[in-house]
Order: structure tokens, then sequence, then C-alpha cells
């Protein structure tokens, strides 16, 4: 060590470079240990364990991608796994389609100049992102609860009563209905993301436009729309990540064995009952490890597109 | 005086609109919260009155579970973690953007992967590393995991943050010669309290919803925390429609009363976060 500081000091470069300084150190370690520790080797440690299988003695031994082999291809396994995964998908569909889509439509409406109750508009439209996916999950279950009535009342009232159904009950409409109690709690956030974008578009580029004969239509689709992509980008991202993670809403609402019949079943809850079992079957840690990586997989390759495919080719504009 | 324009009437009745149906059904359970079952079923939308008021619900809740306890349980966590995400996450964000060092570049990526990559899909190992040390249904298991869970996004937020406060300061006591320790404690930990709302909306939020980890690491033994008690509560409670409605009520009323409270804070810290 000493004699590199001292290479380095004749080479002429500046001597604190040579020896790392401990203050450095002192301020990086304990976020570097807790992190490296909870985090990372975690990660790391569960992708090892999937390349790995457990006997009854609970003795483990190397089994290559056996694992993967047995969740892509073993009939036990594979109808749930892609089951899940196909959930997982239309599960994000909607969210991009309806979530997305209303975030970008309020955040429209609220980014109008000079417009009365802005913030109190905004404020209340953001309070369901703020409370639990578990009490958001309960609340609708009640809300939707044939026996209490309230959705039946007042779908007839605004005279489509012949509409309603148990929606969360029926196994062509579960999935559909939970995704959509998803996107009501977190419209608040690309509402919330896309708005801080608009709002940082300089009037002069709308005037602008606006004095060269662009309508509205025109400002949107050729000014603002362009200028917010970015955003877009990192609202799809985001929702992607958390969709593929997301267990606790329909854990609350159908339970672990997103019913019925598994039409509600995402990569999330088909990862904590392998992973802990459920009803007959005993929980494996080795396959729950497989399932999680897998999951690791799906988000990674999402993260990938995203980074390479799409950030790189949006221009970002600095005002 | 601003002329009323009847495309301004339409904006405003479109996101009334919509504002009710983001808004009614938090305003349901709150209300039915505080009705007789009998009135509950017959005028769901109805305000409590004085013939269908009751609080037997609540009184149900604190009976027959430890609400207090779930809540100080969550409180502690939150606080606990928070408190340490913002100090090490600090002291880290202080380290990258003020010296340059070698590795300086390699450390913010490998910090960066977390923002990405979630903690939960490590789960397993987490759960294993628990029972080996022992800390399976303790509250600290919890704290640790939500630390290294909350860390990368508040290093890039205060890393940030810290960008921005003028040079000058710490170069003028550098030349009296104040340690690099005192620099930081003195100097920059009291100014970065503006950022702590912004790491507050993106870290304390999550960890007092979450379900995943207190269901895995901390399901029994009075340590609880308030999502998965109500989660638990209602499991068990799930006709007693007095109880259950009680129990959310107690479940959304303090985010309510916080978010009210320091809403402008929160929502000027999650516009101001995405202009990056």
């Amino acid at each position: 060590m000493s004699d590199i500081a001292a290479t380095n000091v004749q080479a002429g470069s500046v001597p604190e470079r040579s020896r790392f300084p401990l203050h450095i150190a002192v301020f990086l370690a304990p976020a570097l240990i807790i992190y490296t520790i909870f985090s990372i080797y975690p990660l790391v440690d569960t992708i090892r364990l999937s390349l790995y299988a457990g006997d009854e003695t609970g003795a483990r031994h190397f089994v290559g991608l056996g694992n993967f082999v047995t969740l892509l291809t073993d009939p036990a396994w594979s109808g749930q796994f892609w089951n899940a995964l196909g959930n997982n998908l239309i599960f994000f569909a909607i969210h991009m389609v309806v979530q997305n889509g209303i975030g970008l439509g309020l955040a429209m409406l609220l980014s109008l100049p000079r417009l009365t109750g802005g913030s109190i508009y905004r404020t209340l439209l953001f309070l369901p992102t703020m409370l639990s996916v578990v009490i958001i999950g309960f609340i609708w279950q009640l809300i939707l609860n044939p026996l209490w009535g309230i959705a039946p009342t007042l779908l007839k009232a605004v005279g489509l009563g012949s509409l309603f159904g148990p929606w969360l009950g029926q196994e062509s409409t579960a999935l559909v209905t939970v995704s959509l109690i998803s996107v009501w709690q977190f419209v608040g956030i690309p509402m919330m993301l896309i708005y801080a974008a608009l709002i940082n578009i300089p009037d002069d580029l709308m005037d602008a436009a606006t004095v060269d004969g662009a309508g509205p239509f025109s400002v949107f689709w050729f000014v603002r729309l362009p200028l917010i992509l970015p955003t877009l980008g990192v609202v799809s991202i985001l929702t992607f990540v958390a969709n593929f993670n997301a267990f606790d809403l329909i854990y609350a609402v159908k339970g672990a064995l997103a019913g019925p019949n598994f039409s509600t079943d995402i990569l999330g809850t088909f990862f904590y009952r392998t992973f802990f079992g459920y009803q007959l079957q005993v929980g494996s840690p080795t396959m729950g490890a497989a399932v999680a990586t897998a999951m690791l997989i799906v988000i990674l390759l999402g993260v990938l597109i995203y980074l390479f495919g799409v950030q790189r080719r949006l221009q970002r504009h600095t005002f | 005086m601003p002329t009323i324009r009847p495309g301004r009437i339409a904006v405003h009745i479109a996101l009334i609109l919509y504002l009710a149906l983001a808004i009614g059904p938090i305003v349901l359970i709150l209300i039915n919260a505080f009705k007789t079952r009998r009135a509950i079923f017959a005028d769901p939308l109805g305000l409590p009155n004085s013939q269908t008021f009751t609080a037997i619900g609540f009184d149900r809740v604190f009976a027959n579970s430890d609400f207090g306890l779930y809540f100080l349980n969550s409180l502690t966590v939150t606080v606990v973690s928070l408190g340490l995400i913002i100090l090490i996450g600090a002291m880290a964000a202080w380290a990258l953007t003020e010296y340059r060092f070698r590795g300086n570049t390699i450390l913010s990526l490998y910090l960066a992967i977390g923002i990405m990559v979630p903690i939960r899909l490590g789960s397993v190992s987490i759960l294993r590393m628990m029972v080996d040390l022992n800390l399976v249904n303790t509250l600290t298991a919890l704290i640790l995991v939500y630390v290294a869970q909350g860390l990368p996004l508040a290093i890039l937020i205060l890393g940030e943050f810290i960008q921005q406060i003028p040079k000058d300061l710490r170069d003028a006591a550098r030349c009296d010669g104040v340690s690099e320790y005192r620099i930081f404690g003195s100097i920059i930990l009291p100014l970065i309290r503006p950022a702590i709302a912004t790491v507050a909306v993106f870290t304390m939020v999550p960890i007092w919803n979450d379900l995943w980890f207190p269901l895995i690491l901390a399901p029994g033994a009075g340590k609880q925390t308030v999502t998965l008690g109500v989660q638990q509560f209602i499991g068990q409670y799930v006709t007693d429609w007095n109880a259950v409605l009680a129990s959310l009520t107690l479940a959304i009323a303090p985010i309510l009363v916080l978010y009210l409270l320091f809403s402008r804070y929160l929502v000027r810290g999650l516009t101001a976060g995405a202009v990056k």
C-alpha cells in the first residue's frame, strides 16, 4: 500500500487520492453494509438457492436449472406459472391503458392555466394512493359486496343496474375487477408525475404554436406530448415494476389462493404459495427461490428494454 | 374580474365527478363506521344521526384486538426506519456527491440497483437470515429490511439536494480547519431538512402500508403492524360489519390526518422529484 502511495506522489497526482480517505469510508460504510447484507445478498442468495433442490431430510443438492425446467414444463407447475404470468400481463396492460390514461387526462385538466382550486383537486385525488393497498382492497370488497348493495343501488341510479354482478366472485370478471381497484388507487402517481412535467413546459412554446395557427389538439399532439414522453417512459417502467411485484391487494381481497379458480393469480401470489405452501402442498424454499428468480428476470427484462430501447431514443428537454 | 367560460365549467364538472369516484368510497367507509348495523344496510349513503349513531364497532375492535399495540408497532417501525434511512442515506449521499474518489461511479450504480429491483424478491433468503439471527417476530427484522429497501432512493434524492447546497459554506469551514465529520454534522445535516419531506413520501408511506414483510417476518407475538393487524382482524370478524368498518376507519384515520396536514409538502416533493 505504501509503495503505491509513494509512486503516486512521485507521479505528481494528488496525495489524498492514493490512500482511500478514512472519512469517506466512515460516511459510506453504514449504508453499504446494511444495503449489501439485507438487499443485495438476499437477491444473490435467492438466485443461488434457485439452483438447488431440497429433499425431506432438509439436505440440499445442486440441480442446475432443474427447478426452472420443472417450473416451465412439469404439468404440476407450468400451468400455474403461465397462468400467473398471463394474468400479470393483463394486470399490467389494464394499468398501462386505464391508470396511465386517466392519469394523463387528469394531469391535462389540472395543468390548465389559472385553474381554480387546482391544489385542492390534486391533494384529494392523490389521497387513495396514500392508503394501504390492503385497506383499499377491503373497502372495495365491501362496496362491491352484493349483500350491502351499494354498488347495484348506485348503478341503478344511473340506469346501469342490469350490469351489476358479483364481479369479484366470478372467474370471468375477477381479474379485471381487481386490476381496476388497483388502478383506482394508484392513478394519483401518473397524474402527479405527468402534471409536474406539463407545468414545466414553458408557455412560450405553446403560445408560439398557437400564434402559428395550431389548434388545441395540435398543440397537445405536436408540442406537449413529445415533451412529456420521457415522463411517460418513467411512468411506464414504474408501473411495470410495481405490477410484476404486486401481491398485497390480491392477498387481501382473494387470499393466497387468488380465486376463483386462480383467475386472479399473479406472480406475487404464486411466489407466496410456492414458498409457504397452501392447503396440502408443502412450501418449498428452493422452488420459491426459482419463482422469485423468474420474477427477477421478467423485471430486469422490462428495465433493460426501457433503458436501452425506450429511454435512449427519448430526447430530454431542459428549459 | 375573470369571466366564466363554459369550457372551464366542463373541466370542473369532470374533475368533481372523478373526485367523487376517488373520495366517495373512503367517505362511505368513514360514515358507516359510526352507524348501527340496521342503518348500514337500510341507508348506506346517509350520515349518522342521533338515532343511528353508535360506536359499538370501535368497542369491539379494541376489545378483540390489540389495535393500540399494532399502531405503536407501525409507528416504531416507520419512525425508526425513516430516521435511519435519512441519517445513513445522507452520510452516503454526502460522500458520493462531495468527494471524488476511485470507485465513486461504480458505488453509485451499485446503490441504484435497489431502486429498480424489488428487495421482496429476496424474501426466501431474508427469512432464512432472520431465522438464523433469531430476529423472526421482532420489529428489528422489519426495520433492517426497510432501511435496506429505502436507502437507494433516499441516497439519490438527498444527493441531488446536497448538490444544490452552495459550496462556500463548506469551503470556508475547511479553511478554518473544521473536520469533515463536523462539516457534515453541523452544516450539511441541518440544511437537508427540506429534503426530508421528499424522502418521507417515497419511503415512509410504503413502509407504513406494507403487508408483505410483516406477513412473512413478524406475523405474530404481538409484533403485527396496523396493516397486518387489520388484515388478520377482518379475516376473523368478516361478518361483523360494525367491527370491520371500525377497523378500516382506525387504519385510515391517522394517515388521513397526517396527509391533510402535510399534503402541501408531500405533493411538492413528489412534483419536484419528478422534474429530474
